[in-house]
């Protein structure tokens, strides 16, 4: 992050936009560790998030998004009984990570339709400062 | 110099660039828990500049925060649908002032050739 230098409409859409492809890649994390089989409760994968902040810059009065950090939600993992499984301990459980696949096929799905409606934005901005620039 | 040729389009186009900075922060801020959408009354902004405040001050004059049709749980009052209007409106003035700086200048070019 450039500090000093104003942010411009360009630099606060394309904020924006990397923080909807953090987000979009925590899903993505999630979705590829559904249903996956870990041996104790402790190691189960626990789906992951990512926490939205509001960025004011004062110089320029914009406001673009940060991601303030990536958590782990607190979702217990689901045991299951299969004495098969080369992970099961010695009662015959395993731990399979708790991540919602509707959830996160939504989290996707929000997190593109912002990033489109920014580069909607963007391209308005573009055009509209060309033909400031253009004007003769 | 600029104030007499372009009147009032010139703070109009400053005024209509700084909404749009407004209008696609909260575009930017729609996924942000607790985010509540701002946005100026322009005619309210642009009367508060031609009585002599630099555009900063006009804009916060006229500066409130959006009522939300419906509240969300997480307090973000952001609604694309009223911000997508409002971007479009906005980005259409903004075109209107241009043509109409751009036909100023014209008329003075041709006055200056003299044809």
């Amino acid at each position: 992050m450039s500090m000093g230098q104003p942010l411009t409409l360009f630099g606060l859409a394309g904020r924006s936009m990397s923080a909807q492809l953090v987000r979009m890649n925590a899903a993505a994390s999630n979705l590829s560790n559904a249903g996956s089989i870990a041996a104790s409760e402790a190691e189960a994968y626990r789906p992951i998030r990512a926490v939205f902040a509001e960025q004011l810059d004062r110089t320029s009065g914009l406001a673009t998004v940060q991601v303030a950090a990536v958590v782990r939600e607190q979702a217990a993992p689901i045991k299951q009984h299969d004495p098969d499984h080369p992970l099961a301990d010695e009662e015959g459980n395993v731990w399979a990570s708790p991540v919602d696949e509707n959830a996160e096929m939504v989290e996707m799905l929000e997190a593109s339709r912002q990033y489109q409606n920014l580069v909607e934005a963007v391209s308005t901005v573009r055009q509209l400062m060309l033909d400031t620039m253009r004007n003769r | 110099m600029s104030e007499s040729l372009f009147g009032i389009h010139g703070m109009a186009l400053e005024l209509r660039s700084q909404r749009m900075g407004v209008i696609a922060s909260n575009i930017a801020n729609a996924g942000t828990p607790g985010y509540k959408a701002r946005d100026f009354d322009f005619a309210k902004a642009l009367q508060a500049r031609t009585l002599g405040m630099d555009a900063g001050e006009a804009e916060k004059a006229a500066t409130l925060y959006r009522v939300p049709v419906m509240p969300s749980l997480d307090g973000n009052t952001v609604e694309m649908s009223t911000e997508q209007a409002a971007f479009g409106e906005n980005a259409v003035g903004y075109q209107a002032t241009l043509t109409f700086i751009r036909g100023r200048v014209e008329t003075v070019t041709r006055a200056l050739r003299g044809e």
